[in-house]
């Protein structure tokens, strides 16, 4: 193995459930408002999963009031708390970028079964 | 001081426990071998020479292979003296040093061979601005400029910036900090990057 990868190998979470483009999930985000910590939650469609190892990013999107939100999380990072599926999406390609251009119902994902 | 020698493996990031991204360049720093300790009575002056890397035993010639004989060291590719070096218990000939000689939060200066960039341009090499773009220029795009006055001097300076070879020269950099040391494997991280290209020799000093 690459010495590179060897030594961030601890810096790796261990636990992160399978989810795919596509899927519909809840992320659980640890946010610091002065001293105290408390978890948000930001649920939306992934529209992508890139990089790999420490690297390794995803992006989900949501329509707040009627405006696209998208945010982006380093998989491995430790302000994740918890990353839960809600919904296995039926996609046929591994980048939905596709979605930032459709709203209402031409914007729906079928669900996986 | 305290130094060691070693190689420059590559850049990754690592988080901190706020959630913070750190750039990091990952070093292999040893095992650095104690090749030979030298003294004001003995040598004029004081300093201490490092080894680092194997190679194959033939390719030692007989005067190094005589040399490294004295300090029981293996076949090395580097040695290198240090100055003022901190002497300690773990400092004798043929002493093997690890990376737990630096501690985090450490501030060392690394030194290595830059990348070299060939013949460079101007632009390039000295951050000059170049010409216009538009209105009615030619052959102006990555041009110097002027390069001095006119029939006084009649000539044009010495130093004067130019274009030329540029890169593969030493460089140091100093104040980085060390965010990780790992004994185990004899690998530091360091906040940053550090000069040369990958698989470059390092050299990483403590003071």
């Amino acid at each position: 193995m690459d010495v590179v990868d060897q030594v961030v190998q601890s810096e790796l979470k261990e636990d992160i459930p399978a989810f795919e483009p596509g899927d519909t999930v809840v992320v659980h985000v640890k946010v610091v408002e002065g001293d105290k910590e408390r978890i948000q939650l930001f649920q939306g469609v992934v529209l992508q999963k890139r990089g790999s190892g420490v690297n390794a990013t995803f992006t989900v999107r949501k329509v707040s009031n009627g405006i696209g939100v998208e945010r982006i999380f380093p998989i491995h990072s430790p302000k994740i708390a918890k990353i839960e599926r809600l919904r296995a999406g039926k996609v046929r390609r591994s980048k939905l970028f596709y979605l930032r251009g459709l709203r209402g119902k031409a914007a729906r994902i079928d669900e996986k079964r | 001081m305290s130094a060691l020698i070693g190689k420059k493996v590559g850049m990754t990031r690592i988080f901190t426990e706020q959630g913070k991204v750190i750039p990091v360049t990952v070093l292999q720093v040893g095992p650095c071998y104690v090749t030979q300790i030298k003294t004001k009575e003995k040598d004029g002056y004081e300093a201490v020479q490092l080894g680092y890397g194997l190679k194959r035993e033939k390719l030692v010639t007989k005067p190094v292979k005589g040399h490294l004989k004295k300090s029981g060291a293996p076949a090395l590719r580097i040695l290198k003296e240090f100055r003022n070096f901190q002497m300690g218990e773990s400092i004798k000939l043929g002493a093997e040093l690890r990376a737990d000689l630096f501690e985090v939060g450490d501030k060392v200066a690394v030194t290595g061979t830059s990348k070299g960039k060939g013949f460079s341009g101007a632009m390039k090499r000295h951050h000059f601005g170049g010409g216009p773009k538009t209105h009615g220029q030619s052959d102006r795009l990555r041009a110097p400029g002027s390069l001095g006055q006119s029939s006084y001097p009649s000539r044009v300076y010495k130093g004067t910036r130019m274009a030329g070879r540029m890169g593969n020269e030493q460089v140091t950099v100093k104040t980085l900090k060390v965010v990780r040391v790992d004994p185990e494997n004899n690998v530091i991280m360091i906040k940053g990057a550090v000069p040369g290209s990958r698989n470059g020799i390092v050299y990483i000093k403590k003071f």
